[in-house]
């Protein structure tokens, strides 16, 4: 590999650009290709895979040599609404499996930075924040407050949103009250079947620790399998 | 993007050039079966033998790192396959059973 490839490979993954980076597995010669960018449809069509999936390719041809296709994506972000307990594991955790996590709670005696020691808080009301932030698809986002005031203006953010997974803290009965009240706002019923609630894999979570297990594990599971 | 630590491989390895060192990449470009790390992962190598990151569950590193100081010298990058079905299974063979590709270049 060139020095000035490594270069810019780093430099499109600071500046959280997405490419690929092709490798020719017979002469070692490489090239970076930015979305949309290839030598022929086919190549193109393998890029896109490959940033989609997030997942690296080697051509499957009968050419020889072939060329290996490796992506650099943005980094996933989860954004939790609500800085109470279950955000304490949650944004360890999260930071831990590679997301940047940032908490929005407007109320200053819960967005405290030392209840958070090193995570991004945000005290703005929660449906602006989450536009500044601007999701994309590899965003997800987990309302954690229970209060409608706080929720439902960043529910409805999301769910305009390519974010690929979107999470409500709360009972089956409080989350059937907020699909009633996101329907009155005018979302239809396959927009509100993205939201994940309530939130977390059924594992019998007792402590907020666990809860952040069952959340972080739906939302693996929704990035990995999301055909599940 | 890779995980946080596929980054700090790579980071390491330009840093280690940019100290003067010789330094190799190894990257993972193909699985079959349950190999422990999946396509992208990678290994760097410096040319004292210390490295970061991985290409299997620690299972074929050892050969990666000199095959990784070999490259260092020629120059010319080199796939190595590793897999359970040979006669040095036991020595560095993957136990999961699985198989995996390894591409190794120098950093010029």
């Amino acid at each position: 590999m060139k020095t000035d490839i490594l270069d810019r490979v780093i430099e499109h993954v600071e500046a959280k650009r997405p490419i690929v980076l092709a490798t020719d597995l017979g002469s070692g010669e490489q090239r970076l290709l930015r979305p949309g960018e290839g030598a022929d449809e086919s190549e193109r069509a393998t890029v896109q895979t490959a940033l989609r999936l997030d997942k690296a390719i080697t051509a499957d041809t009968d050419e020889e040599p072939r060329t290996f296709y490796q992506p650099f994506n943005p980094p996933l972000r989860m954004v939790l609404v609500g800085a109470v307990h279950i955000a304490q594991p949650l944004s360890v955790m999260a930071t831990l499996a590679g997301y940047e996590v940032t908490i929005i709670d407007p109320r200053s005696a819960f967005a405290a930075s030392e209840r958070f020691p090193g995570v991004e808080l945000s005290l703005a009301w929660p449906d602006e924040a989450l536009e500044s932030l601007g999701l994309d698809a590899r965003s997800a986002v987990v309302t954690l407050t229970h209060d409608p005031k706080l929720d439902d203006p960043a529910l409805q953010v999301a769910l305009r949103s390519d974010a690929f997974f979107i999470g409500c803290l709360g009972s089956a009965k409080t989350h059937a009250a907020r699909l009633r009240r996101l329907a009155k706002e005018g979302f239809s019923e396959t927009e509100l079947q993205r939201l994940h609630g309530p939130v977390g894999l059924p594992i019998g979570s007792r402590s907020p620790a666990e809860i952040a297990v069952s959340v972080l594990a739906q939302i693996t599971e929704t990035l990995r399998r999301p055909a599940s | 993007m890779p995980d946080q630590s596929e980054t700090e491989v790579l980071l390491a390895a330009r840093d280690w050039k940019a100290a003067g060192h010789r330094v190799a990449l190894a990257t993972v470009v193909k699985t079959w079966g349950s190999s422990p790390r999946p396509a992208g992962s990678h290994l760097a190598v410096r040319d004292d033998g210390f490295f970061v990151g991985s290409v299997s569950g620690g299972c074929v590193e050892s050969r990666v790192v000199e095959e990784a100081l070999a490259v260092m010298q020629t120059g010319a990058p080199k796939l190595l396959e590793f897999g359970v079905s040979n006669d040095e299974a036991w020595e560095v063979g993957l136990a999961c059973g699985g198989r995996v590709e390894i591409f190794v270049e120098a950093l010029e």
